[in-house]
């Protein structure tokens, strides 16, 4: 039996292909300010890279924030259930996931066979967030791809302390203009992402292996950060940004 | 009217309680009494906090008020963001209750549903909901230039002792005092074991009516409790107030015989923390009916009976210090997760939902370790929404939409 899954967040959708619990390929694309063309886009899109019809597909699940704008799936899931499905799929050991997508963060707790045991999710405010690290790069006029690798080259990590995204991008622009280097600015950037992260996973008692999902997963700077911070190793798979809609296509799968 | 607006659901018509007509009917008279010029009713008017001894202001014959009540009007007509910022023009901080932020407004603009309130003739303060109140309270007494009684209230961490009840007792008398100076008269002790015998009467009303829910389906949900709350609240030690909870205790029993639940199929049971999200309480209320989740009991609405196991009908005044000090709000944390889960194994829930309110900081601050309580003691999962009681600019639908979804996706 072949799923779908799609994921529409705030900046980007994904889409993933499962045939009997084997993933045959996900794709990602930028959301724009429709989502529900976003959602058809990434499906039409992963469909002809696979060959596929939509005929062939037997179910469908939207997830994210898009998810009930997704007409043509057949249930609508939350990225928290989906991430866990997906996290667990990825690899089966781990019982914790933190995933960090474009406008929230998440952390969930999992138990062996990835049903949430818990979860918490950053307040209505996007700091440490995809977005607030978008905000951060066009400060700092770095290509957003390149934040991870920079940072590893701080020798004296800045510290940026307000909870806020405004904020916090006026202190970098303090920072620079006291002269700070680039990387340990932005090193500072990803610790504060971490400092948060931290206290959401604390709240909830995060249990290792932990995996990090969601775009911001990408970013090295942020692993290591948070890899430091919570002082135990992170696990990312390759398909990290496609984790929700892996999870999507499978739980598809089982209804 | 069109015909088709005329055709009326029936499955909905037969979940909806009846007696919200006579509610709404007795809570109009109440404010229309009470913004009938006074020289007409002859009544002064107080203005009192949500968690003040009501009763001797109705043994005075004085209409209280209680700008709290109308915060939650104005919540739930969704007019307190309008008036929160006439507040922060005037130069008080977003970070205020916005109850406050919006009665401080309302006051000078004569804002809200009912077009403001009337003026009240002295402020009755009470510290065991928050100390918000003494600021809140002291602002309008300036305002309005009239007595403002404080009656200080110590917090209940852990024990209540008979030095507590001393101190409250002695301000009882100098409330007392105090109404009899601004009223003219003496104050009526026999009256005063009748409407103590009433708010007895009404309270013990209130608990059996959010009882009720004990029963799958259970016949209201919290958001019903929110609503009819408004009299156990404000006419407290009335007859209206006995005559009025007896009816809908009647028709909740007429629900329970004939098996009519307000939620079509109900699967899942929670409990609600902290005070109603007012401009929201309708999406909520569809949002977890979607997900044939029942909040049957909460926190708030049992606030104005949950103790009055420590009054004593026959000496209302002498018991009256204790029954006011103990309110879950003045208690500590251990005592609010102890009541909680009391809640959670009396009505049978299956997680508890916490509205983390922008606005309440007693209300809001231990929960996060009561919800880890929670996990310990009794092994449910818990939810955590955040918002504001009447400030619609701290709530994100999507934010508590995936919260919810999720939060349910896990009880499954």
């Amino acid at each position: 039996m072949i799923t779908a899954g799609i994921d529409v967040g705030s900046i980007s959708a994904k889409a993933a292909i499962i045939e009997d619990n084997k993933l045959l390929g996900a794709r990602v694309i930028l959301t724009g300010y429709n989502a529900q063309n976003a959602g058809r886009q990434v499906f039409d899109q992963i469909l002809s890279e696979l060959d596929l019809t939509a005929s062939r597909i037997k179910r469908i699940v939207a997830t994210g924030y898009g998810r009930n704008s997704i007409q043509f799936a057949d249930k609508a899931v939350t990225e928290i259930t989906c991430h866990a499905a997906g996290g667990i799929f990825l690899n089966p050991a781990i019982r914790s996931i933190i995933d960090i997508g474009g406008q929230d963060s998440k952390a969930i707790v999992i138990d062996k066979n990835g049903r949430v045991q818990n979860f918490s999710m950053n307040d209505k405010c996007a700091a440490g967030t995809g977005r607030f690290l978008e905000v951060m790069a066009r400060a700092l006029e770095v290509d957003l791809d390149a934040f991870g690798e920079l940072s590893l080259h701080a020798d004296n990590t800045a510290s940026i302390s307000s909870l806020c995204t405004v904020f916090a991008e006026s202190e970098v622009i303090s920072l620079i203009s006291k002269g700070a280097k680039r990387e340990n600015i932005i090193a500072g950037i990803h610790a504060s992402i971490a400092s948060r992260i931290m206290a959401m996973g604390e709240r909830i008692g995060i249990i290792p292996p932990v995996m990090m999902t969601g775009g911001v997963a990408k970013n090295i700077g942020v692993v290591k950060a948070l890899e430091e911070k919570l002082n135990t190793p992170i696990i990312v798979s390759e398909y990290a940004q496609e984790n929700g809609a892996i999870g999507a296509a499978l739980i598809a799968s089982k209804i | 009217m069109t015909t088709m607006e005329k055709i009326k659901d029936p499955e909905k018509e037969k979940r909806k309680i009846k007696s919200d007509k006579k509610i709404r009917a007795i809570m109009t008279a109440y404010y229309m009494e009470a913004k009938t010029p006074k020289e007409i009713t002859g009544k002064k008017i107080a203005w009192i906090t949500s968690g003040g001894p009501v009763e001797p202001l109705h043994v005075m014959d004085v209409i209280p008020i209680y700008p709290e009540n109308y915060g939650a009007m104005i919540g739930a007509s969704k007019m307190g963001v309008g008036l929160c910022e006439k507040s922060e023009q005037m130069g008080y901080s977003s970070d205020l209750c916005s109850y406050a932020r919006a009665d401080i407004a309302s006051a000078i603009v004569n804002g809200g549903p009912i077009g403001g309130l009337p003026a009240p003739d002295m402020l009755i303060c009470c510290n065991n909901i928050c100390g918000t109140v003494l600021k809140w309270y002291e602002v309008q007494a300036r305002y309005f230039n009239v007595p403002l009684f404080i009656l200080d209230t110590p917090i209940c961490h852990t024990e209540f002792n008979p030095d507590m009840k001393r101190y409250v007792t002695a301000q009882i008398k100098e409330y007392i005092a105090l109404l009899e100076k601004i009223c003219g008269k003496p104050f009526d002790y026999d009256r005063m074991k009748e409407v103590g015998r009433l708010s007895v009467q009404g309270q013990r009303l209130w608990q059996e009516i959010l009882d009720t829910t004990m029963n799958r389906p259970a016949p209201m949900t919290c958001f019903d409790a929110f609503f009819h709350l408004a009299m156990i609240v404000t006419l407290r030690g009335t007859q209206i107030a006995v005559d009025y909870y007896e009816s809908l205790l009647q028709e909740m029993k007429e629900r329970i015989a004939q098996g009519i639940g307000m939620i079509a199929e109900e699967k899942y049971r929670l409990v609600w923390d902290n005070i109603p999200v007012w401009y929201r309480l309708r999406w909520l209320s569809d949002k977890f009916a979607a997900h044939s989740a029942c909040l049957v009991a909460d926190t708030y609405t049992s606030g104005w009976c949950g103790t009055m196991k420590y009054l004593d009908e026959n000496d209302f005044l002498g018991s009256l210090a204790e029954m006011y000090t103990r309110i879950f709000l003045n208690t500590g944390t251990d005592i609010m997760a102890d009541n909680i889960i009391e809640m959670v194994e009396k009505y049978e829930a299956d997680g508890v939902v916490f509205h983390s309110n922008r606005s309440c900081k007693p209300y809001s601050l231990g929960q996060y370790d009561i919800q880890r309580l929670i996990k310990e003691k009794v092994g449910i999962p818990t939810l955590m929404i955040e918002a504001d009681m009447t400030d619609e600019r701290s709530f994100s639908e999507s934010q508590v939409e995936t919260r919810i979804d999720a939060f349910i996706e896990m009880l499954q």
